[in-house]
């Protein structure tokens, strides 16, 4: 589908493609396009990346295009703002969103804040991808969802897709954007999508309308949200994973909700969002993250200011709870399409 | 019972403290003239001596000594004294001038004008300095103009950088003056990104890299040595020990027993410890480490031995934790003092001249301060609009910055 979309211009072949393919292509079409673009980060050359990411990418471009890096956030992140401030445009990978802590000082206090403390002498087109999300017994530190580090800060752009065509399409739009941005990877997304019931077998993408990737290049805009499902009676404002859980919680509820994928997250499709709850009166916010001064808690704040007199029940979200992520308590911890279906059900009850 | 004494936490301490004299017998100095100097593609292993040794080209008495002369001409050695001499120039009027409360803060490089002038002198234009707050003999070398420097440290309106940063923390692309951050350490291993997006390109250029003796505590010091070495950056990483940050002595940064250019060594980089208050051995060094990253021979790592001669900022009273001689002590001496004797030696300068050349650039200094002056400052209010707060944040304005734009009414 979208072959045909004006977005990305003439009729181009379309694949059938996971998000890993998805990704994988955006790099590829990338790094065609553009000299000035290189991909580095720890596994991602010879190996292909510890997803499969990468495969193949340094073959074809090259060691000194696509290459391996030391196990060193920071110093992965300090020299790729070097080499913006040289004039290329590095894609970066930190392993897992996990591990992207000893890289907070090269992120907030240099690639967020270099243009504006040299006024645009210098910039920093750079993005920095990295797995996050949980849902595969990853425990503490295979499954954290740190968004709300990135939203917080002044100067970053924070997007995450959600599917293998918006996956491509906004990671090709990043690395043209001259922001730097957190580009956040749903690992439980990459092979198929899912909706919270692992009770289930997970289909493959190539069973999805949206693993229908054009080979070539094309872009999804930033700051726009898009609608994964319309409704009437209730506005759902969520990103990643939990885009699925709540369409799942939507049918089995019987809830007319209208699903908004956010994907950018900062800065975000404010028109889109308040549209929406002025229609609808009602809002539920979902994610992954731990709920306390999460992103959600931002959410929340713009459709109250945004939309109140609109409001017919206090806005509700779901989220992970205030804990570490667990191992063994998964799907207690995981905000599956039970806990997001009750909290349809009680915002219409109100 | 146990046959062990109980354990002691080790904390260093500096041999001089306020009322005493510093013994600086732990700096460990080589006569000048006397270490060698290898071939620009020595194997880092190979410069082991050199990391625990000192390279001096002056001696006491102002001769140029040794393998590591670098034989300038007398123009290149009248324009280092210059250099050096503006620089102290401007450090002494701009402290003046935050004293009068024109400026919020300032730094000065006091005793340690010969690094970044005779460093600068021995790269090209187009290699990128990545500075510290501390290097401005980088831009001063370069011929940033002196109204600029000081429209920004006045924050007036016509401060290029829109009075968005704190004073001294310059930004010159055009003179490959990096941006200069509050968060320590941080640069160094952005020039050595910048280094390897050089040699990604197949340029010529390549990056400087600054950072102090404290400064090398911060874990991006190791991450900037990591990735020299495995990428063979064409980078100089350069370590300025001046043996305090703020009141700490090097001992604490990890100084003690060992030096910060040994360090290189043990990343696999070749490494050099040098006079910093020598001018000529700076420059001879600085040379042969371009030299080496331009050959594509990888990375080096200086570390130039000097003297905070000063306070560390203007909000500082170095008088609370150190002896208030401690600069006449240090055996490395004055770089300007140094330099001047031996053009004297040589014969090309009297004290005359150098009294006439520090009138002339006093007053150049002056002339340039007036002309900032009348673009306003800080406290006068006349600073760049507020409208100008919300820019660059992001290429484009955000909506929600426009919001705010509108919010503040401007």
């Amino acid at each position: 589908m979208n072959a045909m979309n004006p977005q990305h211009g003439n009729a181009q072949a379309v694949t059938s493609m996971t998000m890993i393919q998805a990704l994988r292509s955006a790099m590829d079409v990338m790094l065609e396009r553009d000299d000035n673009v290189v991909v580095f980060g720890q596994d991602v050359g010879y190996f292909g990346g510890v997803f499969r990411c990468t495969e193949g990418l340094q073959k074809k471009y090259g060691t000194s295009r696509v290459f391996d890096a030391p196990i060193s956030e920071s110093g992965i992140i300090g020299a790729a703002v070097g080499m913006c401030a040289y004039g290329l445009r590095p894609v970066v990978e930190i392993q897992f969103a996990d591990y992207v802590y000893p890289a907070t000082d090269q992120l907030v206090s240099e690639a967020a804040r270099i243009r504006y403390r040299s006024v645009g002498d210098f910039v920093v087109p750079m993005v920095v991808r990295m797995p996050c999300g949980g849902g595969i017994y990853g425990g503490q530190t295979h499954s954290q969802s740190p968004e709300a580090m990135f939203t917080q800060v002044c100067g970053l752009r924070t997007v995450m897709p959600s599917n293998p065509y918006d996956a491509k399409g906004l990671l090709i739009a990043c690395i043209e954007n001259d922001d730097p941005v957190i580009f956040l990877e749903p690992k439980r997304l990459y092979n198929g999508p899912f909706d919270g019931h692992h009770d289930r077998p997970v289909t493959p993408w190539s069973k999805h309308p949206q693993s229908q990737v054009p080979e070539g290049y094309y872009r999804v805009p930033l700051d726009k949200a898009a609608i994964a499902r319309a409704g009437s009676e209730l506005t759902v404002l969520t990103y990643g994973t939990t885009v699925y859980v709540a369409q799942t919680a939507a049918e089995e509820t019987g809830i007319d909700a209208e699903i908004i994928d956010l994907r950018s997250l900062w800065p975000l499709d404010l028109d889109t969002i308040v549209e929406s709850v002025k229609k609808t009166g009602r809002c539920v916010i979902v994610h992954e993250a731990t709920r306390t001064c999460g992103y959600g808690a931002e959410l929340m704040s713009l459709v109250q200011e945004n939309c109140f007199h609109h409001l017919e029940a206090p806005i509700a979200r779901v989220t992970g709870w205030d804990t570490p992520y667990p191992h063994a308590q998964e799907w207690d911890y995981f905000p599956g399409p039970a806990r997001v279906g009750a909290a349809f059900k009680r915002a219409m009850e109100v | 019972m146990t046959d062990y004494a109980p354990l002691r936490l080790h904390v260093p301490e500096p041999t001089g403290r306020p009322g005493c004299k510093t013994d600086f017998s732990y700096l460990h100095l080589s006569p000048a003239g006397e270490v060698r100097k290898p071939a620009v593609d020595v194997e880092p292993a190979q410069t082991a001596d050199l990391a625990y040794s000192l390279v001096r080209v002056l001696d006491d008495q102002g001769n140029a000594l040794g393998p590591w002369d670098p034989q300038l001409s007398h123009e290149q050695l009248l324009r280092g004294l210059r250099l050096m001499l503006k620089t102290r120039i401007f450090d002494a009027r701009m402290l003046t001038a935050q004293r009068q409360k024109k400026m919020s803060f300032y730094m000065q490089c006091l005793g340690e004008e010969a690094i970044a002038t005779a460093h600068t002198m021995a790269l090209r234009d187009g290699d990128m300095c990545f500075p510290t707050y501390r290097q401005q003999g980088i831009l001063i070398t370069r011929d940033y103009p002196l109204k600029d420097m000081i429209c920004q440290l006045l924050s007036n309106e016509q401060d290029p950088l829109k009075g968005r940063q704190l004073p001294i923390m310059y930004s010159s692309r055009e003179k490959g003056f990096f941006s200069i951050s509050g968060n320590l350490a941080t640069q160094f291993i952005q020039a050595v990104g910048w280094g390897m997006a050089s040699a990604i390109k197949g340029d010529t250029k390549i990056a400087s890299a600054w950072i102090g003796d404290g400064a090398t505590a911060e874990s991006d010091f190791h991450t900037a040595l990591t990735f020299a070495h495995v990428y063979r950056a064409p980078v100089i990483l350069n370590v300025v020990n001046n043996q305090w940050a703020i009141s700490t002595f090097q001992a604490i940064a990890g100084g003690e027993g060992t030096t910060f250019a040994n360090r290189g060594v043990g990343c696999g980089i070749a490494s050099l410890r040098v006079d910093g208050n020598d001018f000529l051995a700076v420059y001879a060094a600085s040379q042969w480490a371009a030299e080496r990253a331009r050959r594509g021979h990888g990375p080096s790592l200086i570390e130039w031995v000097t003297y905070r001669a000063g306070p560390h900022s203007t909000s500082d009273d170095p008088s609370k934790y150190r002896p208030a001689d401690d600069w006449t002590n240090f055996p490395l001496g004055d770089p300007i003092g140094r330099l001047k004797q031996h053009l004297l030696a040589l014969g090309i300068w009297s004290d005359e001249q150098h009294e006439a050349l520090h009138k002339e650039l006093e007053a150049e200094v002056i002339a340039a301060q007036k002309e900032a002056e009348r673009h306003g400052s800080l406290v006068d209010g006349h600073v760049f609009s507020a409208a100008n707060l919300f820019d660059d944040v992001y290429k484009d304005l955000p909506e929600h910055l426009r919001r705010q734009r509108q919010e503040l009414g401007v």
